[in-house]
């Protein structure tokens, strides 16, 4: 049976804002500080509502909300564009003393590499921005069943002769340490560049237009994952994840898959030490571990910061997290306070040599100069 | 049968938790919410999603979903109001209703016009979940035939519906197709993110400009200020003819055309990317064709409001089936949909259908019984709304440049939207003026950033495949689908250039001098020239093809037009010029100063802020434009005033603020 108390109390609250809108009485406002009852904020992505981030967004919504003083409503807005470049520009046009806390904004990997990369249409400036969250995460790549059947168990040097077709993003967006990562392997992979978001890539995949295709963790647990138990897919290999070390090691979210430095290692030709696998590693380091972040825009105070950083602090402790996290986003570090800010460094730096190379091959091989 | 015992088992399940009590009473409490902020232009599913969000947490699924679904369901329904009275197309979904729907209301038709449209409204929502009942378990492979070359014909199959609303000069409508693809192109690049016609300087300019808008440019403000030189009544009959019944016989006797919109809705829903978009002119131009007598189509056809509110409405249910099955919205409401279902705790995905399919199935058939609920709603509301048609416009004017700018704001909450408002205001006159198909504008428009990423994935993965063998690359270009699109295109390209010069979207227009046509023409050479050389300096490919053929062909249908004029003879139908004829020369009031008054609330708002700035306005005009005495002044003013308070107060909406509010910080509303 239904609760009836409980039902009621929640039509009731629904038949009053009903007939408010539908127009009938005057209440009066006040503009709130950073109790933030009765506030909608806003949670900017600059995505599709289709890939990795859309999936992390949509996980931590409701927790935060639950999290933060005065429980706000939590919604998340698809802000898609230039791989993340538009939205970031937008966001960095936003200020706090306009938005009073009301606005996050969650970048990603994509939003970093161009920034990293010194893309002529990156207006935003990370040191502008107050970073409360910062999360890592893996990618997995994954191939049709016939050509999964050409790797020798994790020597991909079967591939070669294979004319891959893949939808990417953009070739400085995040999409650049797959695209470098198969280039290493010898393989020739040819990216159709301008789709929205990760989602169009694995339908694209999925249609048969492209033969080869990656996700973030928690895009590929949730829409690869059936793919891959009903014999339509088959995974390839992870990015891997840092140990404490700096070590790449398998991701402990796919510890039967193993990692782009395995397979890298069994595939002749492709080594795991030199120029190459430094770049890749570094962009790798920029990408992943310290993928996406959630920032309070310029301007922020202190006390908003801290707010944020309680109310994340709060979702992270809560004891079924866990359990609830390593389902929609996989096993990796949540970060907050100083940690968050080391990770932000972490994403936000790379060395010059790995970006001078990343540079003259961006522009070799696909005529993209970022001048 | 497999499958039908499947679904008959989940249906059954499916159908007695819709029509529980309590269920229904949370879809009824959707169906309100949404009509109320519906009825608005510009505010749609995101907005009336925002106001339930507070309370879908914690729901218990199927009542949370019913809620949202209720409230989706309908914003295709209740923009209906707004298409038919003011010819503003509420949404994207209900451009084409405009077209027919908007004369029928100036004839005093308007409770006739939405009375069929919400019949139709209903029929396509139920025919829409029927089909989805079953089709959403075989869909999978059928929505997967639809590839990159496939989504790009069925956008070429939107745009060719330009030949039968080219008007009168087919070159001129042409042209204007060519700069709404232009103008849907302004901004960063989709691809590469070069800017086109934009600069970092102007950083509305680089973001484009927002469908809601254009429409209410390109429509909208027109519509109002050239009913309110005439200072009549919408409807130019003191009494109002045909009622609500007549509406409803009207859709009865065309149920054909009824079934066979709705089928193209679904379909269309069904691909992922498309979106509402097209589909309604896919209806209309449907309806033009297979109509005997074309002449009263652009003059108030029913049957131009039947096709595209049949397709509308079953569009819902079929962007349902990429929604559910793979995770990939399929328009604009669908994509807040997946966010709420996330809130519910559901991932769409096709998990989804295969372990939940009653859950699926109630999905479905409460949108379905949603749109019985709003339907009905709107049909016994649609005689006693069709009156305000009968209310001397100019009391009604001030309230809707209040709401037009109010809800111009909402796109980007910057300044940049009521300057955009106004300049695309400014060019939707000058169209229709000149007699430049305005609908052919707006098909660009909308379709523009579509067939230039479909155009270009396909022509990259293409040459990839004619690079592996030529066999390969035919079979992904030339695949049945695109052979069967592609006739279908050009087919309705013929009919529609045969047929354009028998329908006058603009209704008939008196021709003049040379002179003011030969000036406008020049203007657009002008801006497509400067856009052709802008996209031709332009680095990157991927970035300049679109536009640079583009804004080429426009410039070359421009180019022969203008020659055409020289040659031509004044008094020629190249030379429409409204201003020449009836409705020009007879009105009581000039076109500027008319427009005058909107942009002075405008102009007011920058520099007061919306509030202040309205309520000066409120009171300028009704005490000197419509001529009323203080105290009806104040009357209407404050009305207005506790309206728009009222209204963004409840949807949580900011006003758009001006120099008064960087220089100090006022309280809301003021801010």
């Amino acid at each position: 049976m239904i609760d009836l108390t409980k039902v009621g109390r929640k039509v009731l609250r629904l038949v009053v804002l009903a007939i408010f809108t539908a127009g009938a009485s005057i209440t009066t406002s006040q503009a709130a500080d950073l109790d933030l009852a009765g506030e909608t904020v806003e949670f900017v992505i600059p995505f599709s509502e289709t890939g990795g981030s859309a999936k992390w967004a949509n996980f931590y919504a409701p927790l935060l909300s639950e999290a933060l003083p005065g429980q706000p409503t939590i919604v998340v807005k698809f802000m898609p564009g230039a791989g993340s470049t538009k939205g970031a520009n937008w966001f960095q046009e936003q200020t706090y003393e306009d938005t009073n806390g009301t606005l996050i904004f969650g970048s990603s990997g994509s939003t970093q590499f161009p920034y990293l990369l010194g893309d002529p249409r990156v207006k935003y400036e990370y040191a502008d921005w107050n970073v409360v969250l910062a999360s890592g995460t893996g990618g997995v790549a994954y191939l049709p069943p016939d050509l999964a059947g050409m790797m020798n168990g994790m020597d991909a040097s079967g591939l070669a002769g294979t004319d891959f077709i893949w939808g990417s993003q953009g070739a400085t967006r995040l999409d650049l340490v797959p695209l470098l990562a198969w280039k290493m392997l010898g393989m020739s992979v040819e990216p159709v560049f301008g789709i929205k978001g990760r989602g169009d890539g694995r339908l694209m995949f999925e249609r048969g237009e492209a033969n080869i295709d990656y996700q973030t963790s928690s895009a590929y647990l949730k829409s690869v994952v059936p793919l891959v138990e009903n014999g339509q897919a088959v995974p390839m290999m992870t990015w891997g994840a840092l140990d404490d070390n700096g070590n790449v090691v398998r991701d402990p979210t796919f510890p039967d898959i193993p990692s782009f430095k395995e397979v890298c290692d069994a595939t002749p030709g492709c080594e795991t030490s030199g120029e190459a696998w430094d770049a890749w590693k570094a962009f790798f380091i920029a990408g992943f571990p310290a993928q996406k972040m959630v920032f309070l825009p310029k301007g922020a105070t202190q006390e908003a910061i801290d707010t944020y950083t309680k109310a994340f602090d709060a979702v992270i402790a809560r004891t079924d997290f866990p359990e609830i996290s390593a389902a929609r986003l996989g096993i990796y570090p949540q970060m907050t306070g100083s940690l968050a800010a080391a990770s932000l460094d972490l994403g936000t730096q790379v060395d010059p040599v790995a970006k001078a190379f990343v540079v003259n091959w961006l522009a070799e091989d696909y005529g993209v100069t970022l001048e | 049968m497999d499958i039908l015992a499947t679904a008959i088992g989940a249906l059954d399940e499916a159908i007695l938790l819709v029509l529980h009590p309590q269920q229904i009473l949370y879809l009824v409490i959707g169906v309100v919410l949404g009509l109320s902020v519906g009825v608005f232009p510009g505010l749609g599913g995101i907005a009336g999603l925002s106001l339930v969000l507070p309370f879908m947490y914690g729901m218990e699924p199927v009542s949370g979903l019913a809620l949202m679904v209720g409230l989706i369901a309908v914003v295709p329904t209740s923009d209906t109001f707004a298409s038919v009275l003011m010819g503003i197309p509420g949404s994207s979904a209900s451009q084409a209703t405009v077209l027919d729907g908007f004369p029928l209301a100036k004839k005093g038709e308007a409770a006739r016009a939405l009375s069929a449209a919400f019949a139709s409204s209903l029929f396509g929502g139920l025919l829409g979940a029927t089909v989805l009942t079953f089709f959403i378990l075989i869909a999978r492979p059928i929505v997967l035939a639809f590839g990159t070359p496939e989504m790009l014909m069925i956008t070429l199959l939107g745009l060719s519906m330009v030949a039968i609303l080219a008007g009168r000069v087919a070159l001129k409508g042409l042209a204007a197709a060519c700069l709404g693809l232009l103008v849907g192109t302004i901004g960063e690049a989709g691809a590469g993110g070069s800017l086109r016609m934009a600069t970092y300087d102007i950083p509305y300019l680089t973001d484009g400009i927002k469908l809601v808008i254009v429409g209410l440019g390109i429509f909208a403000i027109p519509e109002i200020v050239s009913l309110l030189r005439q200072d009549k009544s919408i409807s130019d009959r003191s009494s109002l003819g045909a009622g609500w019944l007549t509406g409803v016989k009207d859709w009865w006797k065309n149920i054909w055309l009824s079934i066979r919109c709705s089928v193209i809705g679904v379909i269309v829903g069904v691909i992922p990317g498309l979106g509402g978009s097209v589909v309604d002119w896919i209806a209309y131009g449907h309806a033009v064709q297979t109509t005997k007598d074309k002449s009263k189509f652009g003059a108030g056809e029913i049957r131009g409001v039947i096709g595209p509110e049949s397709s509308n409405n079953a569009k819902e249910g079929g962007g349902l089936v990429p929604t559910l099955i793979f995770g990939i919205p399929g328009s604009g409401s669908m994509a807040i949909f997946i966010g709420g279902l996330a809130l519910l705790g559901f991932d769409a995905g096709p998990q989804l259908i295969q372990n939940e399919l009653s859950l699926t199935y109630t999905i479905v058939w409460s949108l379905a019984l949603a749109n019985v609920f709003g339907a009905g709603l709107c049909i016994a509301l649609s005689g006693g709304i069709a009156k305000l048609t009968t209310i001397r416009f100019a009391l009604l004017a001030p309230f809707l440049f209040m709401m037009i700018s109010f809800a111009a704001f909402q796109s980007r909450q910057s300044l940049g939207d009521l300057i955009a408002l106004f300049s695309i205001g400014v060019l939707g006159i000058f169209l229709k003026r000149f007699d430049w198909s305005r609908p052919a504008f707006l098909i660009g428009f909308v379709l523009s950033s579509q067939a230039e990423n479909y155009s270009n994935n396909a022509h990259q993965i293409a040459s990839f495949k004619f690079r592996r063998g030529l066999e390969q690359g035919f079979e992904y270009i030339a695949s049945p689908i695109v052979l069967v699109l592609l006739a279908i295109t050009i087919i309705s390209v013929i009919i529609g250039i045969r047929q354009a010069k028998e329908i006058f979207s603009e209704g008939e227009v008196s021709t003049g001098k040379k002179k003011a046509p030969m000036i406008f023409l020049l203007v657009l050479l002008a801006y497509t020239t400067i856009a052709l050389i802008n996209a031709s300096l332009i680095d990157l490919t991927s970035d300049k093809i679109f536009p640079v053929t583009i804004a080429t062909v426009g410039v070359i249908a421009l180019v022969l037009l203008l020659i055409k004029m020289m040659i031509s003879p004044e008094g020629d139908t190249l030379f429409a010029d409204s201003e020449t004829g009836k409705e020009g020369l007879e009105a009581p009031y000039g076109l500027w100063g008319t427009l005058g008054w909107l942009g002075l609330l405008l102009l007011l708002t920058s520099l007061l802020g919306f509030i202040l700035a309205l309520g000066i306005f409120l009171l300028l005009y009704f005490r000197f434009r419509a001529g009323l005495n203080w105290l009806q002044v104040y009357f209407f003013t404050s009305l207005g005033l506790v309206f728009m308070c009222f209204f963004a107060y409840i949807l949580n909406r900011d006003f758009p603020p001006g120099l008064l509010q960087e220089l100090f910080r006022l309280p809301w509303p003021l801010t």
